[in-house]
């Protein structure tokens, strides 16, 4: 198996392979072949992934790290960045997750985008996808990381606006392009001050991400801290949170396998994976982390609170992964990599088995996506809706499935971990109770209840190409997380040790030490209450929602009629929107107009002004040339002029014909006499030659 | 093989003029045959020139396959031709664009061909003789010799206003050679009545001149390549230019010839005046700060989709000038393989809104809308190139630009930070106005009839679109072929910039201009 330390390579150039056939053989292979060796090269790389997984596990704990390295790149002076891949524990979980994942939704978008007439197309940017998504988990430096980065944001762009007939959804896609330029502008500012600085106080020049952990914290507090939020910004942008959160749910425009992988799985958790990538340095910037941390806990209560009123089953499900990333960024926030991580990949589970499941009622509603319109589905969709069943009691924190320990892992290190605080585990618990509910609001509205579908729709089950990867995820839904079983549960939370070895730098190591500090709290006994709070939350979150949208539609009827301001508020997702548009797009569209006018009347205005200057002065002094100094020779040209205009007529013609034959014979001639030496020797080798 | 060496560069600079010689005598009723030659001229250059990008050393930072051939000995003026690592690439870029530009102009150009197709070679032989040429005296014969085609391509074959726009562009250029001349004359009596580059370096190295002469040569050198380039507020003469002239005269414009103020700089009013460069970069920084943003924002307004093009190039040769004048490895590397994008990417740029203005005979913005139905494949080539002119990684923008950000911010002048931040918001602007354009142009309902029977690419087309888009793939993902050639040579030239300076002269407070961004 060391065959693949220097192979690591061949991992993404898999789905690269697919989207060259898919583009230049597409048409001739056919949709199903197309379809067929799309889900294939993805599975290959799956295979591969595992190989590197088994691998790392052949090695002892603190070795785990490949390192291939196979092509230069640019070294311009100080700076050098290779085509250079790495796999560690990190990147190992994150090509588990980007190639499973992505391979079931592969092969659920064979069946969902069956009837699309730019199927292949679809397949092409899908592989596009998996290739830059594994090309940004991959790279060992910032430099190659941002093709990926960069790589996954514009196949968004793509797979957002596919339907592009619809202005809407084009303009969806230019939206999260531009939205996330602005984090990738911050990002491109952190990584030049981290690049200087570690020059300038480290004397290393280095993109490299393992030297830069392990340099960290040599820089100054200052430089770190800003290096650190800079970079945040990207994470923001990428990963959807606030004050960048805006495009994501427009995002939804896409086809919904999209949503699910793109949008849900894996690029939007990219934001966490770079901030984990960088663990070393944020160990160095403590302050950095806690503003990742209530960024992240507020983004989670603030879109949980925007999901509760949407009537959309996609932007419902958009706003909850918003609130889910502002989750990972809480966990990785307080120090807990491993943690973030774990939920990362507990997320990919169990929303990607939420929009596949959402994409499934959509499809069997031929295109319905409101909630008000759905109902009673259960018997008509037996296994979306058991799927669904799992992905719901997951996210929802129900004890047992996968999202109930990673989520309470992020709680227990928010409330206990050095850099955490008891505020950011109340936020957290907080939405965590609204997040059951509004899922339970949601499973009751689709599933359950009166059909409030027209008689005509005759919603039917999915075919078993959508089917069965809904069954795998929702096994992965509920036997997942029991890879992260805290020691509280008797678990060996073999995940945290698993990723220590990536995350453990010279400036402190995430998550094992979160626990040491719970020692010195010397409170098992406290976090056992506190998960018991939480389990509490979401039962009672449930409990509630599926009471009251259930039994007693009435009161949140009631509720909209006594505060229909506050209703109108969340439903309108607090006009941040609309914020947005009159403060940064209307002024902006204010500048660029006033740019255009300033150039073509001032700047423009004064080359135009000396040209009318010197036109009038010489006009002046050509009145003053002709009257006076002319005068006198006027009677001669007058005569010359007519005499040459009668010999002109004679020549016509040939005159032209004369200057051209001049004008040819100078070109041949310069260009011979320059050239003629060169070719001279060679003429007298082939004449002698001849001879 | 060594004779060969010796006339590389004559033959890659004066093959497209045969191939205007051979035009002139042909019958211009047969134009299928003048554009065959002048293609065969043009690729001819470019496959010597590869010839020359293969067996260009380097290691070696001085000029190499130098022909030195006596011209006007009364007055030294020597006809003397070489290579190094800044103008190989721009030769490399000229000689490429060549045969693409007349195949682009295959269908366009109907009217007066062979008068076009010999003003396209003059031109393109003026175009490499100025970035070969190693004599002052040659370097300006080359430089006015290509104006004045581009004079007659904008004045003859250009759209409504093309009188005003050529005379416009004729007058501003002149208006900048003037001066330059001016100076190139001073250095000639300062060298010893020579015009030979080597010469007048050696003497400029062994005799610095005084700091205020430097600035006033500088700054005379400095106003003919700025026009050029063009740096903001010399730039209104390029969007007429642009706008109104045929595609083939835009892709050269854009291309190759705002090149020539950039290599100017760099070849010329640089090193001859290290102290004054030093001096000046306060103001040109901020300038080019000014047109990166400001271009920007004036390209958004825009509703003709060559305007906006045009602007766009105000923005993004404020990048070439911003690394020219960081002077650090990184940055002038950078600027230099930016400068061969530019030429790429908005070269490609031109092209295709040729094509399209070809089938509608319209390029407003507001005629257009969801053309990805009818043109597929046009769709595809728009998108990427407007990618990599956006700076996505993985192609070809993405470096240049990275390698400009990089190496500003490392820079030792005492701005260089914030500079770098502020060019850095260019690239939120660059995605804003093309995607934008692009959206409106592309995406949405196709619900003009005109434009629902609109024709894809055609074979030819595809042919010199995929040639660029490999180049622009080729530098965003294996720039070493490229950078490895320029690497000697930009090294010397910045520590040779630094080891020049005046030591003696506490350099006094740069000017700083009032300008804020408008």
């Amino acid at each position: 198996m060391e065959w693949v330390d220097t192979h690591l390579w061949t991992i993404p150039l898999m789905p690269l392979l697919g989207v060259l056939v898919h583009i230049f053989l597409g048409g001739t292979l056919g949709k199903k072949l197309v379809g067929i060796l799309a889900c294939l090269l993805v599975f290959i790389s799956f295979g591969l992934s595992v190989v590197v997984l088994l691998r790392l596990l052949e090695l002892p704990a603190e070795e785990r790290h490949l390192l291939d390295n196979f092509l230069p790149w640019i070294r311009v002076g100080a700076f050098s960045a290779d085509w250079a891949f790495r796999a560690d524990t990190l990147s190992a979980v994150m090509l588990l997750v980007v190639t499973g994942v992505g391979f079931l939704i592969h092969v659920y978008s064979t069946g969902y985008m069956h009837d699309d007439p730019k199927y292949i197309r679809f397949f092409a940017y899908l592989n596009l996808f998996t290739f830059s998504m594994l090309v940004l988990v991959l790279a060992s430096n910032v430099f190659l990381m941002f093709i990926g980065w960069e790589g996954v944001g514009l196949c968004s762009y793509l797979l957002i606006g596919f339907w592009f007939h619809d202005l809407n959804n084009a303009t969806a896609g230019m939206k999260a392009f531009i939205v996330n330029r602005v984090g990738d502008w911050s990002f491109l500012c952190g990584v030049l001050l981290l690049f200087w600085s570690l020059g300038k106080y480290t004397g290393t020049y280095t993109v490299d991400f393992y030297e830069i952990n392990r340099l960290a914290p040599e820089l100054p507090a200052g430089i770190a801290l800003a290096v650190g939020l800079l970079l945040f910004g990207g994470a923001a942008g990428k990963s959807a949170q606030i004050p960048l959160y805006v495009w994501l749910p427009d995002a939804m425009a896409g086809p919904t396998p999209v949503s699910a992988l793109i949008h849900a799985a894996t690029m939007v958790t990219a934001g966490v994976y770079m901030i984990a990538r960088f663990s070393g340095l944020y160990l160095s910037a403590p302050d950095a982390m806690m503003v990742v941390a209530t960024v992240g806990a507020l983004t989670a209560l603030f879109s949980a609170t925007i999901a509760l009123a949407q009537n959309d089953i996609k932007k419902v499900l958009a706003y909850s992964t918003v609130s889910q990333l502002g989750y990972m960024f809480l966990g990785v926030g307080v120090g807990a990599f491993s943690a973030g991580i774990f939920h990362l990949m507990t997320h990919a589970f169990f929303k990607g088995l939420l929009f596949l499941g959402a994409g499934s009622v959509i499809h069997g509603l031929h295109g319905e996506q409101d909630l008000r319109r759905m109902g009673a589905l259960k018997s008509k969709m037996p296994w979306t809706w058991l799927t669904f069943m799992a992905a719901w009691l997951a996210i929802a924190g129900f004890p047992g499935l996968s999202g109930f320990f990673s989520k309470d892992e992020i709680l227990w290190q928010a409330f206990s971990s050095e850099h955490g605080h008891w505020a950011l585990w109340l936020v957290g618990f907080i939405a965590a109770g609204l997040t059951a509910f509004y899922m339970t609001r949601l499973v009751v509205m689709t599933f359950y209840g009166e059909s409030r579908w027209p008689e005509h729709a005759h919603p039917h089950e999915s075919p078993r190409n959508m089917t069965v990867p809904l069954a795998v995820l929702a096994v992965l839904c509920v036997i997942g997380g029991y890879v992260g079983v805290p020691a509280i549960l008797h678990g060996a939370n073999y995940f945290e040790h698993w990723m220590e070895p990536a995350v453990t730098w010279a400036a402190g190591h995430g998550g094992a030490e979160a626990a040491e500090h719970a020692a010195e709290l010397g409170s098992h006994g406290l976090e056992a209450l506190l998960m018991a709070a939480s389990v509490g939350v979401a039962l009672l979150g449930i409990g509630i929602g599926w009471w009251m949208y259930s039994r007693r539609r009435d009161i949140p009827e009631a509720a909209f009629q006594r505060w229909p301001n506050l209703y109108r508020w969340v439903l309108n997702k607090y006009y941040v929107d609309e914020l947005y548009q009159w403060l940064v797009v209307d002024n902006l569209l204010r500048l660029t107009r006033l740019s255009g006018r300033f150039d073509l009347a001032v700047i423009d205005g004064a080359v135009n002004g000396s040209a009318w200057l010197t036109e009038r002065v010489s006009a002046i002094s050509g009145w003053i040339d002709n009257t006076f100094v002319d005068g006198a020779v006027n009677g001669v040209a007058e005569v010359t002029r007519a005499a040459g205009g009668r010999l002109r007529l004679i020549q016509t013609g040939r005159v032209q014909q004369y200057l051209t034959f001049a004008a040819a014979m100078v070109a041949i001639g310069v260009a011979g006499i320059i050239l003629w030496p060169s070719i001279q020797p060679w003429l007298a080798e082939l004449w002698s030659g001849a001879i | 093989m060594e004779l060969m060496d010796k006339y590389l560069i004559s033959w890659i600079v004066f093959l497209p003029l045969l191939g205007a010689g051979i035009i002139l005598l042909l019958d211009g009723t047969r134009p299928r045959a003048i554009r065959t030659v002048a293609l065969f001229a043009m690729i001819a250059s470019f496959l010597v020139s590869i010839q020359l990008f293969l067996r260009f050393d380097s290691q070696l930072s001085t000029y190499q396959f130098v022909q030195r051939v006596d011209w006007i000995p009364a007055f030294k003026i020597t006809y003397q031709v070489g290579v190094d690592g800044i103008s190989l690439l721009l030769v490399m870029l000229t000689t490429l664009l060549g045969p693409l530009v007349i195949l682009s102009s295959w269908s366009q150009v109907s009217d007066r061909v062979k008068e076009y197709h010999v003003f396209m070679l003059l031109m393109q032989t003026g175009m490499l003789g100025a970035f070969a040429a190693m004599d002052l005296f040659l370097f300006y014969v080359f430089w006015e010799l290509m104006l004045i085609p581009m004079y007659f391509l904008i004045g003859v074959w250009g759209g409504p206003r093309r009188i005003y726009a050529a005379i416009k562009f004729f007058l501003f250029t002149m208006f900048g050679s003037v001066l330059m001349l001016i100076a190139i004359i001073y250095l000639y009596f300062y060298a010893g009545n020579d015009f030979d580059l080597i010469v007048i370096m050696n003497k400029l190295m062994a005799e610095p001149l005084r700091v205020n002469i430097q600035l006033w040569l500088f700054a005379a050198f400095a106003l003919a390549f700025a026009i050029k380039v063009p740096m903001f507020p010399f730039h209104t003469w390029l969007p007429d230019a642009h706008v109104e002239a045929p595609t083939a005269g835009s892709v050269i414009l854009a291309g190759v010839l705002l090149k020539m103020g950039t290599y100017g700089f760099i070849r010329f009013a640089m090193p001859f005046f290290p102290e004054a460069a030093f001096q000046a970069v306060p103001i040109i920084s901020v300038l080019a700060l000014i047109g990166i943003i400001y271009g920007a924002l004036v390209s958004m307004v825009q509703d003709d989709v060559k305007k906006m093009v045009a602007y766009s190039s105000v923005s993004h040769l404020g990048f070439v000038m911003l690394g020219l004048f960081a002077l650090t490895p990184q940055a002038v590397s950078g600027a230099l393989i930016q400068m061969v994008n530019h030429g790429l990417s908005t070269g490609a740029l031109f092209l295709l809104v040729g094509i399209i203005y070809e089938r509608r005979h319209t390029r407003l913005i507001s005629e257009f809308g969801g053309v990805s139905k009818p043109m597929p494949l046009f769709a595809a080539f728009f998108l990427i190139v407007c990618l990599s002119s956006i700076g996505l990684p993985g192609l070809n923008g993405f470096i240049g630009e990275f390698l400009i950000l990089l190496g500003t911010y490392t820079s030792a002048n005492p701005h260089a930070k914030l500079y770098a931040v502020l060019a850095a918001t260019g690239v939120i602007f660059a995605a804003v106005y093309l995607l934008w354009m692009f959206q409106r142009v592309m995406f949405g309902p196709c619900s003009k009839p005109e434009n629902q029977k609109l024709k894809d690419v055609n074979a030819r087309e595809i042919l010199y679109l995929a040639v660029l888009l490999v180049f622009i793939v080729w530098i965003g993902v294996y720039p070493r072929t490229f950078l490895s050639k320029t690497q000697v040579s930009v090294d010397n030239f910045v520590s040779f910039m630094h080891s020049h300076r005046l030591p003696e002269l506490p350099p006094p407070a740069p000017a700083e201009t009032g300008e804020e961004q408008p």
